[in-house]
């Protein structure tokens, strides 16, 4: 066994850890009071490489292992969830689809933009009544002379709506098979008449991302819009979740580190009955307990990117990361709170914003609930 | 360029005090020479290919070589590493001069300390050795049409010099805005730039550490309520004895 980072890995972290530090945490506070999203960070994002770090070069990508683009939305979620999110959301879900199923022809059409942070898209999947339940998709899109049609609605689309988001991959039942729906995915461009997008505002965490509904009016697409074959809807949904679950995970894990460390400063800082509140046992162990929970996390979640990396099998072990990582974001965050007393519910103080932001790791792309059943499914009960 | 701990790094000295413990240390390139390498890249990208390659030199053991390969990555065009552990500014100016003064150079630039031990001596011994000229706390750096211009920084003002080259640079802050972060693509690349490891020359150092000491703890801070004057003026002469 080698638990060593390769030199190339070590140095993605320090200098995502870097331009974290040097350019969205100054901001941080500010664009999340604001709920605005910052298409100049993205951008920054771009020009660091960090969109496509996965792809062959040819299609504008880094060609990257996965474990290296782990790393990176880690060490931004270490300092701001919702630019790790427009991050993660881009690459698992906007990028992946399109690389994994996308004919040639559509891969070096869309991709390359889509690595340079001057683009986004989106993934099309969650509807106002077909949540955990995908299945319940009333979204549909039918062939007819050599248009695909498109009429529904889809929401909570992250990188939907923003002005720089270019399309989505849209998920939609094209099809009934003896009571049995079938799915298929279309590209769908911005501008195609019959298409809007509406960004959603109010959210409690996340709130420097960008959140979208898509309606679909009639749309109409052409026949080459087709992601992968007819009836392949479902498993390039699965597919592209499971890639999703790794970057959620790695979403958590970094919240959690970061919200490590601000307790941490914190309790040394803070004094009470006349010492650092760090020197008292019951806040100490505290801080024990969410040392161990944060590396048994790294580990669990670096071991499913080793699998995916070596090419075996790794849904198991994705739902499991995707899990535990985003549970112990919320222990995690939810001590830091408490080490912090009174002023961590301050929105002066930087865990405030962690502890809402590791809200939605337990709901988005597979609630907590949906890990157990998948990773139930894998373990044969 | 040297190697340097984070500046964040807790300092901590080993057994009997003469040397710097490096358990657990996170290494970086010294903070004057990153600002160095930045200038360097933006001259050359300056230049419209006068300047043909910044190489960046550094005399260190083999554990140098990650943060030598992030100066590979933020642009550098390659680097040579001097096998050998840098024991006083003499022994890495020496170590230096040794590996370059045969090879083309228009412009050493060098941070003007390291932020470990802040010895401030090597850019001028290197000056030296090679007998070519040295501008000291350059705080810019310009080369128009083939001339070299540099700024210092000196009391109350600054000063404006034009250099002949070969020279070596000085460098201090005022030279680049801020060092560049590296690219996915610029990390990718280093791994397969030129990392020469060169065999060191024959060389002494002058200097022997005799004992590193901390800085006493800083005391308790004293409040005085803001009208108790008087009890402030006793404790400045009776505590503090100041007045």
């Amino acid at each position: 066994m080698d638990f060593e980072l390769t030199e190339i890995q070590q140095m993605i972290r320090e200098t995502v850890r870097d331009f974290a530090e040097r350019e969205i945490k100054p901001v941080a506070h500010d664009l999340d009071e604001k709920a605005e999203f910052s298409e100049e960070i993205t951008k920054k994002m771009g020009e660091l490489g960090l969109f496509g770090m996965n792809l062959p070069e040819k299609y504008g990508g880094q060609d990257l292992d996965t474990l290296s683009y782990i790393i990176a939305v880690e060490e931004l979620a270490r300092i701001d969830s919702s630019q790790a999110a427009t991050l993660a959301a881009h690459n698992s879900l906007g990028i992946g689809p399109l690389f994994y199923f996308g004919s040639e022809e559509q891969k070096m059409k869309y991709l390359p933009p889509l690595c340079t942070g001057e683009a986004l898209w989106g993934f099309g999947l969650t509807e106002a009544n077909a949540g955990s339940d995908s299945r319940g998709t009333k979204t549909v899109v039918k062939l007819e002379n050599g248009e695909w049609i498109i009429n529904g609605s889809k929401i909570f689309i992250t990188n939907g709506s923003a002005d720089i988001s270019v399309g989505s991959t849209v998920q939609a039942v094209s099809g009934d098979h003896d009571g049995k729906k079938e799915f298929s995915c279309v590209i769908v461009e911005k501008g195609t008449p019959g298409f809007k997008t509406v960004s959603m505002h109010g959210k409690m965490m996340w709130r420097a991302s960008d959140t979208g509904e898509l309606y679909f009016d009639d749309c109409r697409v052409p026949e080459e819009n087709l992601l992968g074959k007819v009836g392949q809807g479902s498993k390039i949904m699965l597919s592209t979740l499971d890639n999703g679950r790794l970057s959620i995970a790695a979403m958590g894990l970094g919240l959690a580190q970061g919200a490590f460390e601000l307790a941490l400063q914190y309790a040394n800082e803070r004094k009470q009955f006349g010492k650092p509140i760090i020197k008292f046992q019951v806040n100490a162990f505290k801080l024990a307990d969410m040392a161990t929970k944060i590396e048994l996390a790294r580990t669990l979640l670096y071991k499913a990117c080793w699998l995916k990396d070596i090419g075996k099998p790794f849904a198991k072990e994705a739902a499991m990361s995707k899990l535990y990582c985003s549970e112990i974001a919320r222990e995690v965050a939810d001590e830091a709170v408490q080490l912090h007393g009174g002023y961590g519910l301050m929105k002066d103080y930087e865990i405030e914003r962690f502890y809402r932001d590791q809200r939605l790791l337990q709901i988005g792309e597979g609630t907590s609930e949906i890990q157990r059943l998948v990773i139930s499914r894998y373990i044969g009960c | 360029m040297s190697t340097v701990p984070d500046t964040t790094t807790k300092i901590r000295f080993a057994g009997d005090g003469t040397a710097f413990d490096v358990t657990g240390v996170q290494w970086i390139i010294n903070p004057w020479d990153e600002l160095s390498l930045t200038r360097a890249l933006q001259l050359k990208e300056e230049s419209n290919g006068a300047i043909e390659k910044v190489t960046v030199i550094s005399v260190g053991l083999k554990e140098t070589e990650p943060v030598i390969r992030k100066a590979l990555a933020i642009g550098a065009d390659e680097a040579i590493r001097i096998d050998t552990a840098p024991l006083d500014a003499y022994f890495v100016a020496k170590q230096i001069a040794g590996s370059i003064k045969d090879d083309g150079f228009d412009i050493v630039l060098c941070g003007i300390d390291s932020s470990d031990y802040n010895g401030s001596l090597v850019g001028g011994m290197l000056a030296e050795f090679l007998g070519i000229p040295s501008v000291s706390s350059i705080s810019a750096l310009n080369i128009e049409n083939g001339e070299v211009s540099v700024n210092r920084e000196i009391d109350g003002g600054k000063e404006v010099l034009s250099v002949e080259l070969p020279f070596v640079a000085i460098i201090q802050k005022g030279v680049a805005l801020e060092p560049r972060i590296p690219s996915m693509r610029g990390i990718m690349m280093a791994r397969k730039k030129p990392l020469n490891v060169k065999a060191p020359v024959e060389a002494d150092s002058l200097t022997e550490m005799i004992s590193f000491e901390q800085l006493p703890a800083k005391a308790a801070c004293k409040m005085v309520e803001e009208d108790n004057v008087k009890e402030l003026v006793d404790l400045l002469h009776s505590e503090a004895k100041v007045i």
